[in-house]
């Protein structure tokens, strides 16, 4: 086997090759232009309404991909909802929580009879708690980004998904969400990086792998439930 | 991977006979086709979606070299290493090589076609590592041994008969009364044994649906949530994925997730979208040490700047397949390598050579239906024609089949004569066929006939209705 770099070097020379490459053919700029400059494709207008509809539309089709949304009116409120869903599902009252300073803040002692930790998760943990960085409304879709607030198997391990959406936080279209991304983490092209793993979620786990059934929790959470904290519009 | 597409007419007169591929095929019809046509029809923007996707594509692979480059500086920038393999052979080994230097055992795996076309579970077998595939469709043909028969339903040739048979025989260590027929049965099953694997692999082998030049990130859309648990859990991430899968920008890549989960499973959107960047950070609270991308060319390249670069914008969504009469007729196996369908036939003579997939160009009606679904607009039956010319030219094509193109050639660069022939041979088909309008058997067309009717033509020839019809729109 050759070194790396002649691999490397092969195949970039093929492709000059058979793309006939010239220096001063315009394709450097092409490429350095559409990367700085990043260009939207069509837009579904299904998103395009205001906040009241945007949220409305996130709703219905989480819901509609079997996500449950619970309506919240504060981030206080959180850990009661917590506790009510746990009981309404008959699941465990043990909870694994993100460790981001949004959540463990919040009154967790007013559970007294909840069992609740932070850290990533661990294979026997049943129900994980995660804050959610956007909501999209399009296909009611969560984006999640990992960090040090964020461990991503809190996201797969877990029977059970639960995480806090704050409304101001959904935006119509993928594209309004990366670019608040790419606002918080710096644009790549001004020397930003992606979070390590930025995961979109729409619904849970599913498979239709045996004879084209659909079947929930294949692997990843058999429930997702969407704690909706109604703050107002951004 | 090995091939028996060479066998592809025995493979299919098999494949025809076989109740597991009939019953493929109702699944197939009932599922996938309805589902698309009902999301594509819910967005309006479908259609301009598809244009907007081919254009991003013809533009990346008109600039291939220069993303790459750009790709893989994104790559470094945040710590993570590529490694650019013109073979499958190199990538077998720059896999063997990271699962070596990690003292891995076993390696878990999300779905991957490049894992298929470079036949890696094999091969890492060979060396002494257990591959687990984690996908469940993935997971049911490991344990029979056999290849997917398509590329995003890789068992869908199966019933449960056939799972709980593997099921059984290979989970042994359960109890042999334990029911088993329900599709949750199956699917708690090999969620509790994965379970396990997940947690004790050494490495993580994943796929890519798209590589971002802007940010050098990889991406992967599934359902279960498999290919997420083998890429977060383990030390190392191993991403292999080939040179096309290079997008622009993280705008170009939601244009094109919207037209690939409608046209593959018609949902709206996959449950997980995955956008993986560099291994993990300082001070994150999980993820893997190691991110390594294999970046396998295979062929590739050769198809850049001629006419089957097209197919280079392809996104493995199936649609392509799933609405192939062929495909339902004879399934996934009969194609004989990695992608069947219309794409695999375009495809498989570019990667294993012609003069092995000879047949698969030839296989398809020219319908036209996958060429009218594919998100990514690929002019699939003009490649397979092109795959025809080239295979007429290197002089593959059966004698009998050149002979009788020779003939027709003849007769169609003489229209008197040709017109002369068809008046004669309209008639004396009708006169053959009797009162049933169907020939049963027909010199020289056996293999038609062998199989079904022939229609005998009912009137006049297509040319002397065109001719009348001119005739009647001048004023």
């Amino acid at each position: 086997m050759n070194a790396p770099g002649s691999n490397r070097d092969e195949i970039l020379a093929a492709l000059r090759g058979r793309l006939h490459r010239q220096d001063g053919d315009g394709g450097a700029e092409a490429v350095a232009t559409r990367i700085a400059k990043p260009a939207r494709g069509p837009i579904p207008a299904r998103g395009a309404g205001g906040h009241e509809a945007r949220v409305a539309l996130f709703v219905a089709m989480a819901e509609e991909v079997a996500a449950r949304v619970v309506r919240v009116p504060s981030p206080e409120a959180v850990p009661e909802a917590v506790a009510d869903y746990l009981k309404s599902e008959n699941l465990p009252a043990e909870i694994r929580l993100a460790p981001d300073p949004g959540l463990t803040g919040l009154p967790w002692d007013s559970q007294p009879l909840m069992a609740v930790s932070e850290g990533p998760a661990r294979p026997t943990d049943p129900v994980s708690l995660t804050g959610a960085f956007a909501g999209i409304a399009e296909t009611g879709t969560l984006m999640l980004t990992s960090g040090a607030a964020g461990p991503t198997t809190l996201n797969f391990l877990p029977e059970t998904h639960m995480a806090v959406l704050k409304a101001s936080d959904i935006t119509g279209c993928y594209e309004d969400a990366w670019d608040r991304l790419r606002v918080v983490q710096g644009a790549a092209r001004d020397g930003g990086t992606l979070p390590r793993t930025v995961n979109l979620i729409t619904g849970p786990s599913r498979t239709a792998d045996i004879e084209q059934t659909i079947q929930l929790g294949a692997h990843g959470p058999r429930r997702l439930c969407i704690l909706l904290v109604d703050d107002g519009e951004a | 991977m090995d091939t028996t597409s060479p066998s592809f007419k025995e493979n299919a007169r098999k494949a025809i006979a076989d109740p597991l591929v009939a019953r493929s095929r109702g699944h197939i019809k009932a599922g996938f086709i309805a589902k698309r046509r009902k999301a594509a029809d819910r967005l309006p923007e479908f259609e301009a979606l598809r244009d907007a996707a081919r254009d991003i594509k013809n533009h990346t692979l008109a600039h291939l070299d220069l993303y790459l480059e750009r790709y893989e500086a994104q790559v470094l920038a945040a710590g993570g290493r590529v490694h650019w393999c013109p073979t499958a052979e190199h990538a077998r080994q720059a896999v063997l090589e990271i699962c070596r230097a990690a003292g891995a055992r076993t390696v878990t795996k999300g779905k991957s076609m490049i894992s298929e076309e470079i036949g890696l579970n094999d091969f890492l077998e060979s060396q002494g590592i257990v591959p687990v595939e984690t996908d469940l469709g993935e997971y049911i043909i490991q344990l029979r041994n056999e290849p997917p028969s398509h590329i995003i339903a890789p068992a869908v040739h199966l019933t449960r008969t056939e799972i709980e048979a593997a099921f059984r025989s290979h989970h042994d260590h359960l109890p042999a009364e334990r029911p088993l027929s329900e599709p949750a049965d199956f699917v708690n099953e090999a969620r509790e044994i994965l379970r396990q694997k997940f947690v004790d692999a050494d490495v993580g082998i994943t796929g890519a649906n798209f590589l971002v030049a802007e940010t050098g990130s990889s991406i992967i859309v599934t359902n279960e949530g498999n290919g997420d648990l083998t890429q977060c859990l383990p030390k190392v991430h191993i991403v292999i994925a080939s040179l096309e899968k290079v997008v622009p920008t993280l705008d170009d890549v939601n244009v094109i997730l919207r037209v690939l989960a409608r046209s593959a499973t018609g949902q709206e959107c996959s449950t997980y979208t995955t956008f993986s960047t560099g291994p993990r950070r300082p001070g994150d609270a999980d993820g893997p040490e190691q991110y390594h991308v294999i970046l396998l060319d295979n062929g590739r390249s050769n198809m850049l700047g001629g006419e089957f670069q097209e197919a280079l914008r392809c996104i493995r969504c199936g649609a392509c397949m799933n609405h192939c009469p062929v495909y339902h007729a004879v399934g996934g196996h009969a194609y004989g390598w990695v992608y069947p369908g219309p794409i695999g036939a375009v495809l498989t003579p570019a990667f294993i050579g012609i003069e092995k997939a000879a047949h698969l160009p030839n296989a398809s009606s020219f319908c036209g239906r996958c060429e009218a679904v594919c998100p990514m607009r690929i002019p699939l039956p003009k490649m397979m024609r092109h795959w025809r010319e080239r295979e007429f030219e290197r002089h593959l094509t059966p004698r009998a089949a050149r002979w009788g193109l020779g003939l027709w050639a003849f007769f169609a660069r003489r229209p008197r004569l040709y017109h002369a022939a068809t008046a004669l041979a309209g008639p004396a088909l009708r006169a053959m066929a009797g009162g049933r309008g169907r020939l049963r058997r027909l010199p020289l067309a056996g293999a038609w006939t062998d199989h079904r009717d022939f229609p005998a033509p009912e009137g006049r020839t297509f040319h002397q209705i065109w001719a009348e019809r001119q005739k009647g729109r001048q004023p």
